[in-house]
């Protein structure tokens, strides 16, 4: 007999995580655990200019007296800060930093080779330029002399401190200050490396600019820096993707992402997240603790799209702040989860300039026992006038095991705002399913069809490479879902 | 015209929905080539039929049999159907939001083909299919990247069905009240259309409430279904005399 469209479904969300393969690398690590000893450690094998140290020490402290937060709308049991390696890195990518790529170690190259992203620029998909991340070292960057003859920088954040320290000096920090929150400060006193960009006055960038994050190493924190600045005028769009092995234990993933978008500039932030979710049972999986902010001056334009099908509790609220009168802020996110994920997510749109604008359309899709919950907050400040924001949450419900959780939160401090929310909450329909069927489509492709509809709004705003990965990876997070 | 084995032989069928008896002890056989028509007063079962037909689920056969070629439907899933043959129209055809029409039907048509051992068709094949039975429903190109029925008037959704057939090519076709909602245009191109795909290999069974689209799409049987069951077959004629007196006098005789 047929089976049911819950069984279909369910199975539908069950397939093997593909990109759990682990790697032996000779790593160097730091000694275990927290301290100040230690924040010198890394400042000092990192090479570091002496602000550097200053603004590792102080997110330190300010970290030792913060409390791990649990207000999310997920469960998981405090973490022992002191059981972990705080700094790992592939010996042979360290010690000689290799030149070029065919200096970098073979198995490191075998890595990403595995993981589809190609180093070699002649390989590379036509318009992107690549940082591949391991284990918070940056293991090659493509195109980057192409881009330096537009003036444009894109280097691990390593190599931004040791080639522009000053620019670095000036931004590091003013969006999301050291001691913006626990994980922020955890991140500002330990990070290793991560992007750095900046796109001068004017300047668009022809190129997608991506980073590709991996975590190998064992019990080690991930605590990558990315910091993005578009002079007046300028455009740059940039990608994340990541994915780590499967690991019976947490991992912890602890990123921050600075935006600048000066005057009239505009950023596109993308990211398509496939960290390790865990097993059925939840066992494993990374906790992808993040803190996502930009400041959009003076008609500058920011946008986030995320695409996020993996980790074992996703919290991140990639934000805006509307700083400049006529800044522009969007949020477009599509969020999965089955069987044991948890995922908190949403944005921020702080309205501070007239005339600012936000847009959010957000997706829920959850399966299997997971929780999805869309969180977020419109702020529009007494000086925003004419201030407009305009919400769209949408959730569907896969089987009926999970939840979906709304929570948008709206404080309005000018009458002249304008602010609209919309939010549904939906099954697959029965009668959708049937009629895909009824025209020789099989229940799991039928689902994947429904499921790309449903998302179709944000994908449009991904990058044409990326939305075909993100369409992929839809596909395979939701097998097994349905029946 | 060979005569051995019908397309579709209905036999006996009951069904039930949630318990409740709905078809009780339909038979029909339809031969290759030939339109059935069926008509029969609201709520008498003919969606049901047609449901049934497709494999839907939640519709409980507690007697009889379908045999399509010969070969009995009961135990295959909608899409192996699909895949066997049978489209159905619906009567009230659903939205797919973001989908376009070229996501679902390059789905729909390369899913057919896997099913014959076929590669996918590559997207310039597939287009130049779209494009030419798009004209020939008179349908605006612009239409193939429209989400599926999303935003479409009721008689644009008719239009899109026969144009679905038209692309997945099936042998036995089910139109549940195509004709309803229907202007009197677009119900001669819809006719046109269903008259150019008459062969002798293809099959029809027309629900339809009036006579108007069997003036365009000749019948060779005209059926009424009453209370599950079919209580009168017989020629066009016997459209005409339920147009002219409706069903009472007719049911009252059978
Ligand atoms: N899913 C269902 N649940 C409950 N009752 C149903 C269901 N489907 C059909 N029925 C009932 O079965 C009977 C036959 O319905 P059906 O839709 O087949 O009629 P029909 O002949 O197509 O009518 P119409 O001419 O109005 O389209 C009706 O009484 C209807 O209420
Ligand atoms: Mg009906």
């Amino acid at each position: 007999m047929q089976p049911t469209q819950d069984e279909a479904l369910t199975r539908h969300l069950t397939t093997e995580y593909e990109w759990g393969f682990e790697s032996e690398l000779d790593q160097e690590y730091a000694p275990k655990g927290l301290n100040e000893a230690i924040i010198e450690f890394i400042w000092a094998k990192k090479k570091e200019p002496p602000f550097m140290l200053d603004f590792r020490m102080r997110a330190y402290r300010a970290w030792k007296d913060m409390r791990e937060p649990h207000w999310l709308n997920a469960h998981y049991d405090p973490i022992d800060y002191q059981d972990a390696y705080y700094y790992a890195a592939p010996k042979s990518l360290t010690e000689n930093r290799p030149k070029s790529l065919e200096e970098v170690d073979p198995e490191i190259r075998r890595i990403f080779d595995r993981l589809g992203i190609p180093l070699h620029e002649q390989e590379i998909l036509a318009g992107v330029a690549v940082d591949a991340v391991l284990d918070s070292v940056s293991v090659a960057t493509t195109y980057k002399e192409r881009l330096a003859k537009m003036g444009i920088i894109f280097c691990p954040m390593s190599e931004a401190l040791e080639n522009y320290p000053d620019l670095v000096k000036k931004y590091l920090g003013t969006v999301v200050p050291y001691n913006d929150n626990f994980f922020a400060a955890l991140n500002s006193a330990v990070f290793s490396d991560g992007s750095f960009v900046y796109v001068p006055k004017g300047v668009r960038c022809p190129l997608e600019l991506s980073t590709y994050f991996r975590i190998n190493a064992r019990k080690t924190g991930q605590f990558e820096r990315t910091l993005i600045i578009a002079d007046e005028g300028a455009y740059v769009s940039y990608l994340e993707g990541c994915t780590a092995p499967k690991r019976s234990e947490h991992q912890l993933h602890a990123a921050v992402v600075e935006l600048v978008a000066l005057s009239g500039s505009y950023i596109k932030y993308s990211t398509v997240q496939n960290w390790y979710p865990g097993d059925k049972e939840g066992r494993g999986g990374v906790f992808n603790f993040v803190t996502k902010r930009g400041i959009a001056h003076q008609n500058a334009k920011i946008s986030w799209t995320q695409v996020e099908t993996g980790s074992a509790i996703t919290w991140k609220y990639p934000s805006v702040i509307l700083k400049g009168d006529n800044s522009i802020g969007e949020f477009y996110s599509v969020a999965v989860t089955n069987n044991r994920q948890q995922a908190d997510t949403g944005t921020k749109m702080v309205h501070i300039g007239k005339n600012t604008r936000s847009r959010i359309v957000s997706k829920g899709i959850s399966a299997g026992r997971s929780d999805n919950t869309y969180r977020g907050l419109v702020q529009v400040l007494p000086s925003a006038e004419n201030a407009r924001n305009f919400s769209q949450c949408d959730s569907l419900l896969i089987g009926d095991t999970c939840g979906a959780h709304t929570f948008p939160y709206v404080e309005v401090k000018n009458p002249s705002a304008i602010v609209e929310h919309e939010a549904t909450t939906s099954k697959i329909g029965e009668d959708i399913l049937f009629y895909c069927n009824q025209r020789g489509i099989p229940m799991q492709e039928a689902v994947e069809l429904i499921i790309n509809g449903y998302c179709q709004e944000v994908l449009a705003h991904l990058p044409l490479e990326f939305a075909v990965e993100a369409r992929k990876l839809l596909a395979i997070s939701l097998e097994g879902s349905v029946g | 015209m060979k005569t051995e084995t019908p397309m579709l032989q209905i036999q006996d069928l009951h069904v039930s929905v949630e318990g409740r008896p709905i078809l009780k002890g339909l038979n029909l056989e339809v031969q290759a080539g030939q339109v059935h028509a069926i008509m029969g007063p609201n709520g008498a079962g003919k969606s049901t039929l047609a449901a049934v037909l497709a494999g839907k689920e939640g519709y409980e056969i507690t007697a009889g049999d379908i045999l399509l070629e010969g070969q009995s439907l009961l135990e295959l899933s909608p899409e192996e159907r699909s895949h066997a043959g049978i489209f159905l129209a619906f009567q009230y055809p659903v939205e797919i939001p973001g989908v376009s029409m070229v996501q679902f039907l390059r789905a729909a048509l390369n899913a057919h083909r896997a099913a014959k051992g076929l590669d996918p068709l590559d997207t310039a094949d597939l287009m130049a299919l779209l494009k030419e039975k798009a004209q020939l429903l008179k349908l605006d190109p612009s239409f193939l990247t429209r989400s599926v029925n999303e935003g479409f008037s009721g008689g644009e959704r008719k239009r899109a069905e026969i144009f679905q057939m038209a692309v997945l090519d099936p042998s036995l076709v089910v139109l549940d009240e195509t004709d309803s909602g229907l202007d009197i245009d677009a119900l001669k191109v819809v006719s046109d259309a269903v008259n150019a795909l008459r062969t002798p290999e293809r099959a029809f069974i027309v629900i339809t409430h009036y006579y108007r689209i069997l003036q365009h799409i000749r019948p060779d049987v005209v059926h009424i279904l009453a209370d599950g069951r079919i209580v009168r077959s017989g020629g066009p004629e016997l459209a005409v005399a339920l147009e002219e007196k409706g069903y009472e006098p007719l049911l009252a005789t059978s």
